[in-house]
């Protein structure tokens, strides 16, 4: 394997050890620095003129990299990136994309079910014994690094930017040469930058003492979690006290620079699980805190809000598939439907008859929600069922080099902060909010007002389960969605309703933000398990110590 | 609901089997008794097996049953309520007298029917990968012991195609079968030199649903060197877990998850895109080329149709578990054969050394001794479509070792049941 990697400098004998002396990373005098630049151009030029007279990609070369013992391969595609045409470019990209079958012994590329001839790119019959290449994750890395190596020079800035992403992580000392060429030829002060630290890690791991010793005063200043690794690992294997020192003060300056990148993620996280928290709670902290009704069939409309958005996503992947990213859009108002005419549905012909019973709403609530369960089950099967992502939530947003914000978490925060307001505006700015506030604080006085509070009832009702069913739909982006979905959830969302104090909205934000963030900070010290124990027993303590919650409600409406 | 219901149609199916038990009926038919959860949290799994026990009755009759009568299925559901699954075997034992159960998926469910089959004499195949440290002459493991699944994939992490991991972080879910498959795993990461520091074993709770933390940890963790992540969280937390994982960036090629309860079906509600590279080890996958299989996912393709099995009709898929189930009824077809009789003792030995060709693409044997099957050890990497490639497999079928020999005190057991009558 070295020798084929020595073979990409074909004809260039020496390379490796004059660029060894590298350009700009360290403070080299002025002339010096343009000299050596002025150099390293020429050698670039030298090396595009080799590139011109590239080998082309044989069938065999194809044959080699696309199958057999995974060293054998890496050599073939060691050798062949070392010449490369934009045959061998495509070909090893559709490697990269699992688009090569093998049959008997010759690599064909697949694109759209037909079959092409690598080499010509004629297409060719696919014979049905042909066989998937097969990558393990060895070789999926070395397909990426070396495409990324082929991309470093690339004339387009972004095509250079994924390319030095790709190779993040490199510590491989043969890809030092072609990293200080790239580093010459760059001008993109960013990508400088990360060009140099690239090297530096390399370098780190290198032979010359001094070149480590500087390398590892350079990575002091980064911030980069990949640093730490290759730090400590040197720090195991480093002999020269001198840079093991060095390396040592490197560490402790990238630790502490990334401490708050992890206590910003664990924050995020408690904020996170606060907000999911809070979805579930907040339709059960009307239905519940405001009405008084002991909903034990919370859950399940949650469920149906899930489930809603789960044929939402059916009916967009029929009939609108190029419209399918925005299916999630579309889902949120069917949710909110579906759950509140169930909620409906529910209070007219169960629930109703039930006011001022609690344990018979509890135990009647139950049963339905068995019975949802089982409606689920029938309809759809016993099965979780696969809601995905959009392609707009997937991923994440790298805030610092250690902290990447996945996007279906902080739109959850973010819709979450929207139904929070839209129920707060409902409850304390319009009409119907109005009716519900006075229905539940003194039925009969808003009775003789004129106030149909029958129908405030159903209204309110409603209401509580359409934001259960937004929850669902939420839910759906993190989580299962299956007939026990709603079982999962509903013990911690009459924890945070009882906690927050029954008959208070504000109350329920605090005490999901609450939890969820101290959730997550016990999790981080104790471990998941123990975690969700001493929360429990802390609720439990709490609430003998104040049975009312946070905010009680203070006045004569308190009964 | 379904509680009340299935036990209605358990009530109508005891009375109809009380009705039928006049003594010249009774003797057309073999029952066969299937005890998998229809109902609650583990009916994602379990169903499918009932559906494959059933599938291969169905197959086994259409070729004129066994000793020339037909079997006859008697289906309960313990509706995953673990002293249930004891109080349905009593039943199925004691009232329908059945000659063997095909049933348990969790491992507490299957010590829960230990004690009542070994006091009645019946006879139990269980057909799942478990932790070991269990031999009863009356249950045969169809499933594989920890040294036909766990440390086979250990070994290809630690190898330089697996990526040469050198950190493990330990992932499972709050039950025996993890902790007992960890402390497996931390013995012999240990014999081969890997440091306490250099381990992480964690735990989440059955039904876990939020693993940012555990993500940004292994995140963390994996900064101290290769790391590889042995995860033996079961049911479905597992979809939670690698969707936090794909959002979170973490990618297989710089730290592999290798999974042992996520199969092709439990993949089925997840978007697996992000997942391509992470990996299983199991003895049995779609995926595998061999006629055996061809054949197997056909039939099973046709039974789903043909019943309209939710989820199946449309994209049937099988998993190591029925294969598992599968490889089991039909051992103990042959068994009866050889025996000229369903009585359990002499079924139990005429069990030793029965083969059969498994739709993995092996002659699958069960041991002579120890109830356990010899299998094939496959490791895959999970594709883009869900199903999984596989990269490394072990040269042969690996015999059973039920005690793993890096528990201490298990070097002293000995390698058969106590108690097999000698025929």
């Amino acid at each position: 394997m070295p020798a084929a990697r020595q073979s990409r400098f074909r004809g260039i004998p020496g390379l490796g050890s004059r660029m060894f002396r590298g350009p700009l990373l360290f403070q080299t005098p002025p002339a010096c620095a343009m000299l050596s630049s002025i150099f390293s151009r020429l050698i670039a030029c030298l090396l595009l003129c080799a590139a011109v007279q590239a080998h082309a990609l044989t069938a065999e070369a194809a044959r080699a990299m696309a199958s057999g013992d995974t060293d054998e391969r890496i050599a073939a595609l060691q050798q062949a990136i070392a010449t490369p045409d934009d045959a061998t470019l495509a070909f090893i990209r559709a490697m990269g994309e699992d688009a090569v079958k093998i049959a008997g012994d010759k690599a064909i590329v697949m694109k759209d079910d037909k079959g092409y001839d690598p080499v010509s790119g004629a297409e060719v019959p696919v014979p049905d014994d042909a066989e998937d290449i097969v990558n393990n994750n060895r070789m999926r890395g070395e397909f990426d690094a070396a495409l990324a190596s082929l991309q470093l020079l690339s004339p387009d800035v972004a095509q250079r930017r994924t390319a030095i992403d790709a190779l993040r992580e490199e510590t491989d000392e043969a890809r030092l040469p072609l990293i200080e060429k790239a580093l010459a030829a760059e001008k993109d002060v960013a990508l400088q930058a990360r060009l140099e630290a690239i090297r530096a890690r390399i370098l780190l791991a290198g032979s010359d003492a001094s070149q480590r010793l500087k390398a590892a005063q350079y990575l002091a200043t980064s911030g980069n979690p990949g640093t730490r690794t290759v730090l400590l690992e040197q720090l195991r294997n480093e002999q020269d006290p001198q840079v093991k020192a060095a390396i040592q003060a490197a560490l402790t300056a990238v630790e502490g620079r990334l401490q708050w990148g992890e206590k910003l993620a664990a924050l995020f996280t408690g904020i996170s699980l606060g907000s999911i928290l809070l979805l579930v709670a907040l339709g059960l902290a009307i239905t519940y805190g405001l009405m008084g009704v002991i909903n034990m069939a919370h859950g399940e409309l949650m469920m149906i809000g899930a489930y809603a958005t789960y044929v939402m996503q059916g009916v967009f992947q029929r009939y609108f598939p190029g419209a399918f990213d925005w299916y999630l859009v579309a889902a949120v108002p069917v949710a909110f439907m579906a759950s509140a005419l169930m909620g409906a549905v529910l209070e007219r012909s169960v629930i109703r008859f039930l006011y001022g019973r609690p344990l018979e709403t509890l135990l009647a609530t139950w049963g339905i929600s068995l019975m949802l369960q089982q409606l689920v089950r029938t309809v759809f099967g016993a099965q979780n069922v696969g809601v995905e992502n959009p392609a707009w939530m997937s991923g994440g947003v790298q805030l610092m080099d250690n902290l990447q914000l996945p996007w279906n978490r902080v739109i959850i925060v973010a819709f979450a902060l929207a139904v929070l307001a839209g129920v707060a505006f409902l409850i304390s700015k319009t009409r119907l909010g109005l009716f519900v506030r006075g229905v539940t604080q003194n039925r009969p006085i808003a009775s003789c007002m004129g106030v149909n509070t029958a129908r405030v009832d159903t209204y309110a009702f409603a209401l509580g389960s359409g934001i259960a069913g937004l929850a669902g739909c939420a839910l759906s982006q993190v989580g299962n969605v299956g007939p026990d979905l709603g079982q999962s959830y509903i013990v911690d969302s009459f924890m945070v309703v009882v906690l927050g104090g029954v008959g208070q909205l504000a109350g329920t934000v605090y005490a999901a933000l609450g939890l969820g963030v101290l959730n997550k900070f016990l999790e981080g010290w104790t471990g998941a398990v123990l975690a969700k124990i001493a929360v429990l027993v802390f609720i439990i303590i709490f609430i003998q110590k104040r049975p009312q919650g946070i905010f009680a409600v203070k006045g004569r409406t308190a009964d | 609901m379904q509680r009340r219901y299935s036990l209605k149609a358990l009530a109508a199916v005891a009375t109809l089997a009380g009705l039928s038990a006049l003594p010249a009926h009774a003797q057309d038919t073999i029952k066969v008794g299937i005890l998998h959860s229809l109902s609650g949290t583990m009916a994602i799994s379990e169903t499918v097996l009932k559906d494959t026990v059933l599938m291969a009755i169905d197959e086994i009759n259409a070729k004129g049953g066994v000793l020339g009568k037909k079997l006859e299925p008697v289906v309960v559901d313990p509706a995953s309520n673990w002293p249930l699954f004891a109080e349905k075997t009593k039943q199925l034992l004691g009232q329908d007298k059945v000659s063997v159960i095909f049933g348990c998926w969790t491992s507490v469910s299957r010590k829960s029917v230990l004690p009542v089959v070994e006091e009645m004499n019946g006879l139990l195949f269980y057909p799942v990968q478990y932790e070991g440290e269990e031999l009863s002459k009356n249950v045969f493991y169809t499933g594989a012991a920890p040294n036909q699944q766990a440390i086979p994939a250990v070994d290809y992490l630690m190898s330089k195609d697996g990526g040469s991991a050198k950190r493990w972080v330990l992932l499972g879910t709050d039950y025996v079968y993890p902790r007992t498959t960890n402390k497996i795993l931390r013995a012999y990461l240990k014999s081969k030199g890997v440091k306490d520091s250099d381990i992480d074993e964690k735990y989440t709770p059955f039904g876990h649903s939020d693993y940012q933390t555990i993500v940004a940890d292994i995140k963390k963790f994996s900064q101290g060197g290769k790391t590889a992540v042995v995860s033996t969280i079961n049911g479905d937390s597992n979809v939670p877990f690698y969707k936090e994982l794909g959002n979170a960036g973490l990618k297989a090629k710089d730290v592999p998850v290798v999974a042992f309860s996520v199969g092709e079906e439990e993949l089925r509600g997840v978007d697996t895109k992000p997942l391509v590279g992470h990996l299983a080890a199991w003895n049995y996958f779609q995926s595998i080329k061999s006629p055996a299989n061809t054949e197997f996912i056909k039939k099973w393709s046709d039974y789903a149709k043909a019943k309209g099995i939710a989820g199946h009709k449309d994209k049937p898929l099988t998993n190591d578990p029925m294969e598992a189930t599968y490889i089991g009824i039909n051992m103990w077809k042959q068994a009866v054969e050889k025996a000229k009789s369903t009585d359990v003792d002499k079924v139990i030995a005429a069990m030793a050394g029965q083969t059969f060709k498994a739709p993995s693409g092996i002659v699958s044997k069960m041991d002579e001794k120890n109830h356990h099957l010899h299998k094939s050890v496959f490791i895959g990497e999970i594709k883009a479509d869900g199903q999984f490639n596989v990269v490394w497999k072990t040269p042969g079928p690996v015999k059973a070792k039920p005690w793993s020999p890096y528990i201490e005190g298990n070097d002293k057991k000995k390698d058969e049941p106590d108690g097999k009558s000698k025929l």
